[in-house]
C-alpha cells in the first residue's frame, strides 16, 4: 500500500488532560474513502481523540500527518489549510444559535471562497436539501428538532466539500429510523463524493452497516485492542472485551457451547 | 416492621443476621458501629446470612456495599449466604467497573501548600487574563487594517443591545441618581441657607463621576453578564469548537463585535447619565426646593467644566473596556456544563464591578497629579 492511499496517520499518539492520560502512544492509520469507526467503552477518550485529531486540542505527545502533511508540528496558518479540507459534525450539531440555517452553512464558504452571494446561496440550498432540509433555510437552531440539527450541522460539514468529515456519536439522542437515515446520508456522501469519514459511534448497527475499518480503544490499557473491519472483527473476535461490545456483552464461552 | 441490623462476634468470625424488613433504614448509629467492628483486626471473616430478609432497598444496599468494600481494602473473606437475586445482582452491578478514576484535586484545609496553590492560582488566572488582553487588542488590530473575520450583522447586534436597548433602565436610574443627591444635598445645603447650590452639586457630582458609575453598574449587570451568559452557553454548545475547527478567531467573532459595540456606547451612554441626573436634581430644585427653573438652569450650566466632562466621558470609555473584557473573558473561559455558565456569569460581573472601582481610583490619583 502507498503512502498517498493514508488520508490520517497517528504515530505514538498520547492523548490526556494533563497528568490523566487517557491513550497512550496508539497508532493507527485511516485509509482514503474509509469509512473509520473509533470504538470504546464510554469514557475510554474517542472524544477527546477526535478533538484532537481535528486539532482543538493538542496531544501530550505523538504525530499526526494528515494527507502526508505533518498535522501537529504545523503552525497556526497552515493548520487552518489543512482544517478547510475538513468538516466536523458535533455531538450536539453545534449550530450557531443566532444565525439561521442558511447562514450557518453559509459562514465557511464566504470565509473562504470568493463566490457571489447568488452563487453561496444556490450552494446553500443545495447542501440543505442534500441532508433533507429543503424549505428550512431560514429557520433559528431553537426552531427544529435535535435530528434536523445534526443534519443541519452535516451540512454545514459539508460546506467546503471536505475531504475528511469527523462525525460525533452522530445517532445519539435520533429514533432509529432517523439515525438510520443518518447512515444512509454517511454511505450516501462516502460513495459519490469519496469523502473519507471518521466516525465515533455505539450504535452496533450502524457500526456493521456502515464502517469497513476501526479500532477498538480500551480505558484500562489506554491502547487500541482490536483493529479491522468491525464485521471481520466480530467472526475473529481479538478478545473478550471487543467480542462483548460487538454482541451487547454476550460471554463468548456461552456463545461457544452452543 | 424495620428490623435492626443484628451482628454477633464469634472469635474472628462477624456474623450478621438480615432478618425481616430493610426500608428507608437509617439508624446511623448502629450502622457504623457495624463498620467499626468490620475495621476491627480481630476480625477476619465477616458472613451475612439473607434467609428470612423480607422486603429491602438501597439502603441496605449500601450498607453491604460498604462492607464488601471495606473487607477488600483489608483483604478478608466476606461470605454471603441466601442472597435474594436482585440484591446480589445489584452488589455486582456496583462493582461491575472499578476504575479508579485519578483522584480530583485534594482542597486541604489550611496549610502553607494551599497558600501556595492559591497563589499560583492567582498568578495563572493574571496570565490568561492578560494573554486575552492581548488577543482582544490584536482583534482590534485586525479590525483596523481591514482583516478581521467579524461580521457587520454581528456588530450592528450588539451595538443595538447595548445601546438603545439599555437606554430606558440607564435613564430611570440616573434620574433617581440625581434625585437622590439633590435631596441629600439640599439637606446639609439649607441649613446655612445656600440651597441654590444644590444644582452645582448635582451637576458638579453627575457629570465627573456618578454618570459613569451608574452607567458602568448597570451595563456590567446588563451587558456584562449577558456577554458572559451567551458565550459561555456557545462554549457548552461546542459552537466555539466549531468556530475553532472551521479556522475562524472566535475572539475576531465573538468578543471584538462586543466590545467595540460597549467601548463605543459606553461614553455616549455616560453623557445621556449626566444629562438625566441634572434633570432629576432639577426635578427636585424646581419642585421641593422652589428654585425657579431659570436659575436653575443657569447654575448647572455654571457649573458645568469640560475637565469634569471629559473626566467623566473617559471613565465611561474605561469602564466600557473594563465590563467587555470581563464579560467576554469568564465567557470564552466558561466550563462545559450549565453550571458553569452561572458561575461565569457571576464571575463576570463581579469582577467588572471590581476592576472598575480599581480603575476609579487609579484615575482619580492621575487626575490629581495632572491637577486637572
Ligand atoms: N476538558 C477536559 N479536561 C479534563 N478532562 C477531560 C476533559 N474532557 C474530558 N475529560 C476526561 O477524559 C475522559 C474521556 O472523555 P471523553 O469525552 O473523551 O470520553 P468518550 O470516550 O468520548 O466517552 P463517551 O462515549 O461517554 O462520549 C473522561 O474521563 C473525562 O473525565
Ligand atoms: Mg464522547
Amino acid at each position: 500500500m502507498s503512502d498517498d492511499t493514508k488520508q490520517i496517520i497517528a504515530e505514538k499518539l498520547t492523548v490526556g488532560y494533563g497528568d490523566n492520560i487517557l491513550l497512550k502512544e496508539i497508532n493507527f492509520n485511516v485509509n482514503k474513502h474509509d469509512i473509520f469507526v473509533i470504538m470504546g467503552g464510554s469514557g475510554c477518550g474517542k472524544s477527546s481523540l477526535l478533538r484532537v485529531l481535528t486539532g482543538l486540542v493538542p496531544p501530550i505527545s505523538g504525530k499526526i500527518f494528515i494527507n502526508g502533511k505533518n498535522f501537529t508540528g504545523t503552525n497556526q496558518q497552515q493548520k487552518k489549510q489543512i482544517m478547510q479540507d475538513s468538516g466536523i459534525l458535533y455531538q450536539s450539531g453545534a449550530l450557531f444559535s443566532s444565525m439561521t440555517l442558511a447562514e450557518n452553512v453559509a459562514l465557511p464558504l464566504q470565509l473562504y471562497r470568493d463566490y457571489t452571494d447568488e452563487q453561496i446561496k444556490e450552494l446553500v440550498s443545495l447542501k440543505l436539501a442534500l441532508v433533507g432540509l429543503a424549505g428550512f433555510e431560514e429557520y433559528y437552531p431553537s426552531e427544529i428538532s435535535g435530528g434536523m440539527k445534526k443534519r443541519a450541522g452535516l451540512a454545514r460539514a459539508l460546506a467546503l466539500d471536505p475531504e475528511i468529515v469527523y462525525f460525533d456519536e452522530p445517532s445519539a439522542g435520533l429514533d432509529p429510523i432517523s439515525s438510520k437515515l443518518l447512515d444512509d446520508l454517511i454511505l450516501d456522501i462516502n460513495h459519490s463524493l469519496g469523502t473519507t469519514i471518521v466516525i465515533v459511534t455505539h450504535e452496533l448497527a450502524s457500526i456493521f452497516a456502515i464502517g469497513n475499518n476501526s479500532i477498538f480503544l480500551d480505558g484500562t490499557s489506554k491502547s487500541i485492542v482490536g483493529q479491522g473491519n468491525p464485521v471481520e472483527m466480530l467472526k475473529n473476535p481479538p478478545n473478550e472485551t471487543v467480542y462483548q461490545f460487538l454482541t451487547r456483552g454476550k460471554q463468548k464461552d456461552a456463545q461457544k457451547t452452543k | 416492621m424495620n428490623e435492626d441490623l443484628k451482628y454477633e462476634i464469634n472469635k474472628d468470625l462477624l456474623k450478621i443476621t438480615l432478618s425481616g424488613d430493610y426500608l428507608l433504614y437509617d439508624n446511623q448509629k448502629q450502622k457504623s458501629a457495624l463498620y467499626d467492628v468490620a475495621k476491627n483486626s480481630a476480625i477476619n471473616k465477616i458472613a451475612i446470612d439473607a434467609k428470612n430478609l423480607g422486603q429491602w432497598d438501597s439502603t441496605l444496599v449500601v450498607i453491604l456495599f460498604e462492607l464488601i468494600k471495606i473487607a477488600d481494602f483489608r483483604k478478608i473473606n466476606i461470605e454471603p449466604k441466601s442472597f435474594p437475586q436482585g440484591l446480589s445482582s445489584l452488589i455486582n452491578l456496583a462493582f461491575a467497573v472499578n476504575r479508579n478514576p485519578p483522584s480530583p484535586e485534594q482542597k486541604s484545609s489550611f496549610s502553607l501548600e494551599a497558600i501556595g496553590a492559591w497563589g499560583y492560582d492567582i498568578y495563572k488566572s493574571f496570565c490568561k487574563g492578560l494573554a486575552f488582553i492581548g488577543q482582544s487588542i490584536k482583534a482590534f488590530g485586525k479590525v483596523i487594517i481591514g482583516k478581521s473575520q467579524m461580521r457587520g450583522i454581528d456588530f450592528s447586534f450588539a451595538l443595538e443591545a447595548c445601546s438603545l436597548n439599555a437606554l430606558p433602565i440607564v435613564s430611570l436610574i440616573s434620574f433617581m441618581v440625581g434625585l437622590i443627591l439633590a435631596f441629600v444635598g439640599a439637606v446639609q445645603l439649607s441649613s446655612f441657607g445656600a440651597q441654590i447650590y444644590v444644582a452645582s452639586l448635582v451637576t458638579i457630582g453627575m457629570t465627573r463621576i456618578m454618570g459613569a458609575i451608574m452607567t458602568g453598574i448597570i451595563m456590567a449587570g446588563r451587558t456584562g453578564a449577558s456577554y458572559a451568559a451567551a458565550i459561555g452557553t456557545m462554549q457548552v454548545n461546542e459552537e466555539i469548537d466549531a468556530l475553532k475547527t472551521m479556522g475562524i478567531n472566535p475572539v475576531d467573532f465573538l468578543v471584538t463585535p462586543r466590545m467595540l459595540a460597549l467601548v463605543v456606547t459606553m461614553p455616549i451612554l455616560t453623557m445621556w447619565s449626566d444629562i438625566m441626573g441634572m434633570l432629576g436634581g432639577g426635578f427636585v430644585g424646581v419642585t421641593m426646593l422652589g428654585i425657579p427653573i431659570q436659575k436653575y438652569y443657569e447654575m448647572s450650566v455654571n457649573a458645568i467644566s469640560l475637565n469634569n466632562f471629559l473626566v467623566g466621558i473617559f471613565h465611561g470609555f474605561v469602564f466600557g473596556i473594563v465590563i467587555a473584557v470581563c464579560g467576554c473573558y469568564y465567557g470564552i473561559y466558561c466550563g462545559r456544563n450549565a453550571d458553569s455558565v452561572g458561575v461565569s456569569t457571576t464571575k463576570a460581573v463581579v469582577s467588572a464591578i471590581i476592576w472598575m472601582i480599581v480603575m476609579t481610583g487609579i484615575i482619580t490619583v492621575i487626575c490629581q497629579e495632572l491637577e486637572i
